[in-house]
């Protein structure tokens, strides 16, 4: 069972990203910059999007609420960390991203998409503004590569994009006791307000701070060259510990990002699923007249409504959780298929997203999904498991 | 890892316990650890005839649902309704409390399962 448990898991992940069973880490997989931190804290290692990364350290409950109490630090190095610098920059992601680059202010961040033709998602990243000819992105493991290579066919002597995998460290600081810790090792420096990023110097190196995060909590994402990194992961898990903090892997990652509802690239999101059908719609930007990759799907599915929408669904105690790739019926028809679902630590239910045709039933409406040829009930409900934070 | 030695182990790490005409079955130390905290199961239903090798029972964690195979053919005598309550008794005693169900086997002597040392040697790698 142990395999075939941790091939679920894989799936349960990233099923299009890595569909290996445990036992193919002979494939290439790169170390994590801060693989050594790891391996002091006897961290469990499994393979994702090329990479070998902690699953968890001291157990995925313990991770998950420290982080929602106190808090947790995530290794984030193999997120690809993107600059794009040069005067003809900003009209260039103009170009390219859903999200409006024009919007932001210096310091500034936000949520975007890369689409296709199609106006399904290539990937899903945050843009931030660092100057007028300075841009930072930050884009999945899974697509890093793939991202730059699109970036830098539109590059001009105007315009260049950098940033390999593996060349950077990155980590995220989470939960209410954050900002504490992080005060603490930057020594009362002034942090950046939500969706906003800065330069520090810290360990004599140039780092940027930004505070955003994927759990759903108060927090930052601290991005540095490698050797600084692994300096900050040891003054963060050093000055957190009286603080309740622990390391956390991408097992609490992902519960804690789905109690927050946000969307899994491969899972809530694919080159066949649009923003706006994950219901992320407020993130595609039509107010401006520049053409981007899907724009006229993007617009006919933003007026005239998208064949599917993600909804948030709500299991009860006692009962199986949903899990990625289960049928939803309403009645006796199957309306759609689970995308995410984990039994929330916090709640004590199983939570899920999952994808439906549209008309969709309403929150609060009875729907069912099927679990090893039994069907479960579950209620709609928004797609934020937790209060905002 | 621990791997009691009165025990008989599948290599999808379940274990089984002879005692006299039946047979308690569980996951192993190794299997609980992989699994970590284990949130939900499912078990069978007394009376159901099973064969080797057959998925008979589910446990669920955070992360994963994992089947659990039948490591011996037979028909279920009970299951460990405590588990119901209280799934993580998996997590804290893979080997006592936290057995999954008891079988009357169908042949007295077993075949195709490992021997203590023989299931600890598969887990090295």
């Amino acid at each position: 069972m142990f395999y075939l448990g941790w091939k679920r898991f894989a799936r349960t992940l990233t099923p299009v990203l890595l569909d290996l069973p445990f036992e193919t880490m002979l494939a290439p997989i790169s170390e994590s910059p801060l693989a050594s931190c790891h391996a002091a804290l006897s961290a469990r290692m499994i393979p994702f999007a090329g990479w070998n990364l902690p699953v968890e350290y001291s157990g995925l409950l313990a991770e998950h609420k420290a982080t929602r109490q106190a808090a947790g630090l995530f290794d984030i190095s193999h997120m690809g960390q993107i600059r794009a610098k040069g005067k003809d920059t900003l009209s260039c992601l103009e170009s390219i991203l859903a999200n409006d680059p024009a919007k932001l202010k210096d310091g500034e961040g936000h949520y975007s998409f890369i689409t296709n033709e199609q106006g399904g998602v290539i990937d899903d990243l945050l843009v931030y503004r660092l100057s007028p000819d300075d841009f930072f992105l930050v884009v999945n493991a899974s697509r890093h590569s793939e991202i730059l290579q699109l970036l830098k066919k539109h590059e001009t002597p105007r315009v260049r994009f950098s940033g390999n995998p593996g060349t950077a460290a990155g980590m995220a600081l989470q939960g209410p006791q954050a900002s504490v810790i992080l005060n603490q090792i930057l020594q009362g420096a002034h942090l950046p307000p939500r969706n906003h990023i800065a330069k520090f110097t810290l360990f004599g190196a140039s780092i940027l701070i930004a505070t955003t995060g994927y759990t759903g909590e108060n927090g930052y994402e601290i991005f540095s060259d490698i050797p600084t990194g692994l300096k900050i992961w040891s003054a963060l898990v050093e000055a957190g510990k009286p603080l309740g903090l622990l390391p956390c892997g991408l097992g609490s990652r992902d519960s804690l990002r789905l109690e927050a509802g946000l969307p899994l690239n491969g899972q809530d999101l694919s080159p066949e699923i649009s923003p706006i059908e994950a219901g992320l719609g407020m993130f595609v930007d039509l107010n401006r007249p520049r053409p981007f990759p899907g724009r006229p799907i993007l617009e006919k599915q933003k007026k005239s409504g998208s064949p599917r929408i993600c909804i948030g669904l709500q299991g009860q105690p006692g009962q199986p959780p949903p899990r990625h790739g289960y049928p939803v019926f309403q009645g006796d028809k199957q309306i759609g298929v689970i995308t995410s679902g984990v039994p929330s630590p916090t709640l004590g239910h199983g939570i899920a997203l999952a994808l439906v045709t549209t008309p969709s039933p309403a929150c609060g409406q009875d729907l069912e999904f099927e679990v090893r040829g039994r069907r479960v009930p579950a209620k709609v409900s928004p797609r934020r498991f937790l209060p905002k934070k | 890892m621990n791997t009691p030695n009165d025990l008989l182990y599948a290599k999808s790490h379940e274990w089984l316990r002879i005692e006299k005409d039946s047979g308690t079955v569980g996951i192993t130390d190794h299997a609980q650890s992989a699994l970590s905290d284990v949130v939900f199961v499912e078990l069978p239903k007394s009376g159901r005839v099973v064969k080797q090798g057959e998925v008979i029972a589910t446990v669920e964690s955070v992360k994963a649902a994992s089947d659990i195979y039948a490591p011996v053919g037979g028909t279920i005598l009970e299951s460990n309704e405590t588990l119901t309550s209280d799934p993580g008794l998996i997590n804290r005693e893979p080997y006592g409390q936290g057995w999954l169900f008891r079988l009357k086997p169908e042949s007295p002597k077993p075949t195709g399962l490992l021997s203590s040392s023989d299931y600890a040697a598969t887990l090295t790698h």
